[in-house]
This record gives C-alpha cells, structure tokens and sequence, in this order.
C-alpha cells in the first residue's frame, strides 16, 4: 500500500511523517507546479473551486508516481469541501486509475471513530503507537505553524533579500526528521534558532497587513501566487489569520467536544454577520474587524473563484472596511490569475496604505 | 391601512411562496410581490453585487430594489439554513439577509426569521411565533397563521406533483395540455428553471417544440430518496439532493429520453452534483444529456439553437 494526499502548505512534512511512523509506504505528491493545475483543471468539473482542481492535479501525479491509495478529508457541509473527495473519485474512476480512497469524516463527537479509522489503514499498530503518531503529528503541526508565524515577523526586515525563505525551508528539513514529540520540540528550538539568526534590521518601519479568506487558499503557497513572501520582500510585515493547527483545534477537538470555537472572532464578526455561512466566511469578517481593532494597517482577503462563503463575505467586507476603517483588498483566485496583475494591485495597495500612513 | 410585506420573486418563492402569503395574509398583513423579473430588475441587481456572486442572488437584489421602490413596510427576507434533518441549503440562503442588508442601500425592515430545521428546530418555532407577534400579539392568532401556511403549501406541492411546475402554479395558467410524444427531464434549480427571464423560457420552448416537460418538483419524496440512496454518500445541500436524486431516479428508470440539466455558473453545489449527474449518464450511455449554464450574459438565439439541435437529435435516435 503506497499512500498518497494532497498538498497544503507545509502538510505535507507533517502527514509524510505521520504515515511513515504508521509503517507505510507513503508517495507524496510532487510539488505543485502548472502542469498540477493543467492536469487538475482538465479533468475537473469547469466551475468547481480551486482547491478543488488543484488536489485533483496533485492525486492525479501521486497515481502516475505509483501511490494506490489516496487519502482525503469528508465534511458535512455546507462548504462544497465536504463532497470533493466524492466527485475526485468519480473523475478518478473514469480515468481509468485503480486506487483505493479513504476519507476522514470530521468525527462529530467520536474521537475513538476518528482513531479506529486511522487504523483500519495500518496493518498492525497498537493503539498505543497510533495515538503516539498522532501526538507527533499534532506536535509537528503547532512547530510548523510557529515557525510560519516567525518567518512573516523576520522577512520584511531581513536585509538580504531570500535570507529568511531560506531559513525557513532549513527550519521545515529539521522537523521532518523528527518523529518522537520530544524530538519535535528539539528541532523546533534549532529551527527558530536558524530563523532569529537571519541579519534584520529591527528599527525599520514596516507596515502591517492581516490575511484573512478560504483556509486552502491562504495555507498553499502556489495557489496564493505567494502572496505572503512577495509582500514580505515589499517589506510588509503579514499575519495570517488561519493556521492549521487553530484549524484542528477548533473542529476536531473543541467542536467534537461539543464546545464552540473562535468566539473571539465570532463577536467581533456579530455587528455584522452573526451566523456561520459555511467554510471561513464567517471569520473573515470577524478576523478583518479584529484586525481593524489591533491597529493594523490594512487586510487582504483571498478567496478561490466562485467560493459561496466568501463570496458572501466579500459582500459585506466594504461595510466593515467603511465604518471600520481599514482598507480591505479582496482576491478572487483561480488558474486564469496572471502574476503580473496580481503583483500591480498588490504594489498598488501597499502605495496606498503607505501614502496613508505617511499623511497621519 | 394594513401593513404591507413585500416579497421578492426570486430564489425560495419558487419553494414557499403559497405557505410565505397564506402566513402573512391570515395575520392581518397585505402581500406585495415584487414585479416579474425584467432586463430593468436583472440589470439592478447586478450592478449592486459583488461580480461573482451567482445570477439568482444577483435577480433577488434586483427584486429587492423594486420592492423597496414600490414603498412597502417589510421585506421578508428569512435566513433558511435548514429545512430537512442533516441537510443545508447553499451558503448564500445562510447570509442572505446580510447579502441584502449590505448591498442593498435604502431599503426597509427586514424580516429575518431563521429557519434551522437541522440544528435549531425549537428556536425556528419560537421564532416563527415571534415573527407572527409582531403582526398580531394573540398567540392564536400565529398559531392559525402557521397551520394556514402549512396548509396552503401542501395544496401547492399536491398540485406540483400532478405534473405542473411551479411556475406553471404560481403564475395561475394551471394544467396545461400534455402534448408531445418525448419525455424530456429539466433538472435544475426551481429558481433558475421557472423564471422565464433567466431561464429563457426554456420549459415553454421545449413544450412548443412537443415536449413533455418533467421537473424534480413532480417528483415523489420517496422517489428521489431511493434515487439517491445508490450514492454513498449523500448529498448535504437539499437541492443538490433533489437533483441528484431526481437524475439518479430518472436513469433507473429509464422512461425519459432526454436530460437537460440547468445551471447558474458559478453555482457551488451545482458544479459538483451537476458533473456527477453527467459521469452517472454517460456511464450508462442510455439517455442523451445537455447542460445548459445560465448567466446574465446568455443569449437566447443561442440557447435555441442548442435546444432545437437536442430535441432533433432525440428525435432521431427515436427513429433509429
């Protein structure tokens, strides 16, 4: 069994990890590139969103690697991320691959379901060495996302340009090598330590810009036309408001347990929309007005074409933008997005707030 | 003078309408519909959404602005998350009445009741009850208000289910002759499917053309339950489950000819049930689909010649 997943950001290291440790043949995906989205959007129905297209490109060159059997998340609704698995396997089927696909339903209050499907794919671990995986999967994704969070603070005041990117991608090779907690911890200590000694320059004004928008589209670098570096190296300094492992802890375990999650942002969104509208709708317009609270700059709100949750949230963003006041740039993304576009109105934005907090 | 609620003709009136005006009527309360869609009312609504929200949230910002222009008090604007257990509708039901609030400028009072069959039944009724007080404060009063309601929309779908659509209802021409030789399904979205505007008239080019015109809506509840029990897993939005279900059924039971599948681009479930709807067909190769995708850009020359081409070709092969 050679066992494959889509890509989404730095998950990759993460669940190669975790399968690994499972002792199982794992065939990641390569990397994303145009002949990914080419193969994704060929076969994909024309308007389904690209997250969508892209993890199909991504299962389609994992097949062609030789994994047989492909791992991928369910949900319940109403974000249409519920039923892509479905329809990918359908597309699959048709196109003639021979593959076995296993779909992780949000457990919806049973956590040992959640373990017991871990397990039907192992062949023969105990739950004592499932459970530890899991607790080092979990660790890799929270030392991931930390290391993430860091890399944005450094890069808009590095003063060689790449400096902190490569730093970062040396950070992400050291956690992949660990695979007990402790050895997380470890790697994640040496990995900071890499990052905190790129040369900076501290003093430097930066402006501050929050990201907020569809989880995949803000996680995947290749389908954000590397929003997060490029406005870095504009010495822009960017958080993100969606990190995995916020993610898990809000649905898998809070949720699970019956507790609800993000109420920070759920407040702030009230005013506004005081209801959840499917996938991140409802956090966008909560994390843009937290972000208006904090003081920042501005906010970039990225969703794919033709989300109907943010699409709702891109309907009511120019009120909160308005009576907030932080300017707010929306970002709808698919495979017809030119670079050079994207990077005009990007360098456009940031003259503006620039000019703006120049003027104050 | 009565209070007036205004209700636009567009999205879930294709759904509830004679349930919305039986309520609002037995409360004391005069219904005002907004006018049939036109270019005017389309071109309204799509100048105040955002571009790529899908046509019919475009066609009921439209028909909120002729509401509001017509001078009513309210605007029923309901927030549906959930009319059936473990089913949603699309995201956009579930932010409509933030949709309206915020790109509709000027406009009255919402009514906003939220419909949460799924997840919040006890708080639907207390709010339908809340939303009945403010009309009248005798809780009798809402009590009969809803049982007319509910009334009046099991007379409404008893008639879909004799073979009308529900435009066919709603807009009083009642039955219409069955003529045609061909069986030809329009599956789709009722909101898409029956405005003549958007749609192009399409079920009444097809009945001039000598087809017999079948929808989901005349469809049995358990006929599309056991269409969509061959999936597994079902469906989480309640009109991607009709869809598909009413395909799935249709297929099995191989007494149509035709499928014209209609969607509004961009539609999210749709671009999903609508593509496995078509792998389904085209793996048994037995019944000839055409999906027609809807957009305020659609031509209507275009369009008949797309269908005229379909029927001639299911004539054909009739005749073969």
């Amino acid at each position: 069994m050679k066992v494959t997943f889509p890509h989404l950001g730095s998950l990759s290291i993460a669940l190669t990890g975790l399968f690994t440790d499972l002792g199982l043949e794992v065939i990641a995906p390569p990397p994303i590139t145009k002949k990914t989205i080419s193969l994704g959007v060929l076969h994909a129905p024309e308007f389904a969103c690209f997250p969508l297209k892209i993890s199909l490109g991504n299962f389609i060159e994992a097949l062609e690697a030789g994994a047989d059997t492909l791992v991928m998340i369910g949900g319940t609704g109403p974000c249409r991320l519920g039923y892509y698995a479905q329809v990918q396997k359908e597309i699959l089927r048709d196109l003639g691959y021979d593959f076995k696909m296993i779909i992780f339903e949000p457990p919806q209050g049973q956590l040992n379901k959640l373990i017991n499907e871990i397990k039907t794919i192992t062949t023969n671990c105990s739950s004592f060495k499932v459970l530890q995986a899991i607790h080092t999967v979990w660790r890799k994704v929270k030392a991931l996302d930390k290391l993430h969070a860091r890399s944005l603070q450094i890069r808009p005041r590095e003063l060689e340009c790449g400096a902190t990117t490569a730093a970062y991608q040396q950070s992400l090779a050291l956690i992949s090598e660990a695979h007990t907690p402790q050895a997380v911890t470890v790697q994640l200590k040496k990995g900071m330590q890499l990052l905190n000694s790129v040369a900076c320059d501290w003093q430097k004004k930066v402006l501050r810009i929050g990201l907020v928008g569809e989880i995949y589209m803000l996680l995947e670098p290749y389908a954000n036309l590397q929003l997060e570096r490029t406005l870095g190296e504009m010495g822009v300094e960017v958080e993100r408001s969606v990190y995995l492992s916020d993610w898990i802890k809000e649905h898998l375990i809070l949720n699970t347990l019956h507790f609800p999650g993000g109420l920070k942002t759920k407040r702030a969104a009230a005013p506004y929309l005081n209801h959840f509208v499917g996938g991140h709708g409802w956090e966008s317009v909560g994390d843009t007005v937290r972000y208006a609270r904090r003081g920042y700059d501005g906010v970039i709100h990225i969703l794919p074409f033709t989300c109907t949750p943010e699409i709702v949230a891109k309907s009511i963003l120019p009120t909160v933008s308005r009576e907030q006041g932080i300017p707010v740039l929306s970002f709808s993304l698919d495979e017809q997005t030119g670079e050079a576009g994207f990077r005009t109105r990007l360098e456009a934005f940031i003259d503006l707030l620039a000019g703006t907090t120049l003027v104050n | 003078m009565k209070i007036t609620v205004g209700i636009p003709r567009a999205l879930l009136y294709y759904h509830y309408y004679p349930a919305w005006e039986a309520f609002f009527r037995s409360l004391g309360a005069e219904v005002v519909l907004s006018d049939e869609t036109t270019k005017a009312i389309l071109d309204a609504g799509v100048h105040l959404a955002v571009d790529e929200t899908c046509l019919p949230v475009k066609l009921y910002l439209g028909h909120l602005v002729n509401l509001r222009d017509k001078g009513v008090d309210y605007i029923f604007a309901p927030r549906v998350v959930s009319v059936e257990e473990r089913k949603y509708l699309c995201p956009k039901f579930l932010g409509l009445p933030e949709i309206a609030r915020f790109c509709v400028p000027d406009l009255p009072e919402l009514l906003t009741v939220e419909i949460n069959v799924h997840q919040q039944y006890r708080r639907t009724i207390s709010g339908l009850y809340q939303l009945a007080a403010r009309f009248d404060r005798r809780p009798w009063k809402a009590r009969l208000a809803l049982r007319a309601a509910e009334r009046a929309q099991e007379c409404y779908e008893k008639r879909l289910k004799e073979g009308l659509t529900p435009y066919d209802v709603l807009s009083g021409k009642g039955l219409v002759k069955k003529h045609g030789s061909m069986k030809v399904a329009v599956l789709g979205h009722a909101y898409n499917v029956n405005d003549p505007f958007i749609s192009l008239g399409i079920i009444e080019k097809l009945r001039a053309m000598g087809v017999e015109v079948v929808t989901s809506e005349m469809l049995r509840s358990e006929e599309i339950n056991t269409g969509a029990d061959k999936l597994e897993k079902g469906i989480f939005w309640t009109f991607g489950h009709l869809l598909m279900g009413a395909g799935l059924h249709f297929l099995q039971q191989q007494e149509i000819v035709g499928l014209i599948l209609v969607a509004a681009f961009g539609c999210g479930p749709d671009s999903l049930t609508c593509e496995l709807v078509e792998r389904f067909y085209k793996r048994r190769r037995s019944i000839p689909v055409l999906l027609v995708t809807l957009d305020e850009h659609t031509g209507e020359a275009g369009l008949v010649t797309r269908l005229e081409a379909f029927v001639d070709m299911l004539r054909w092969r009739k005749a073969v």
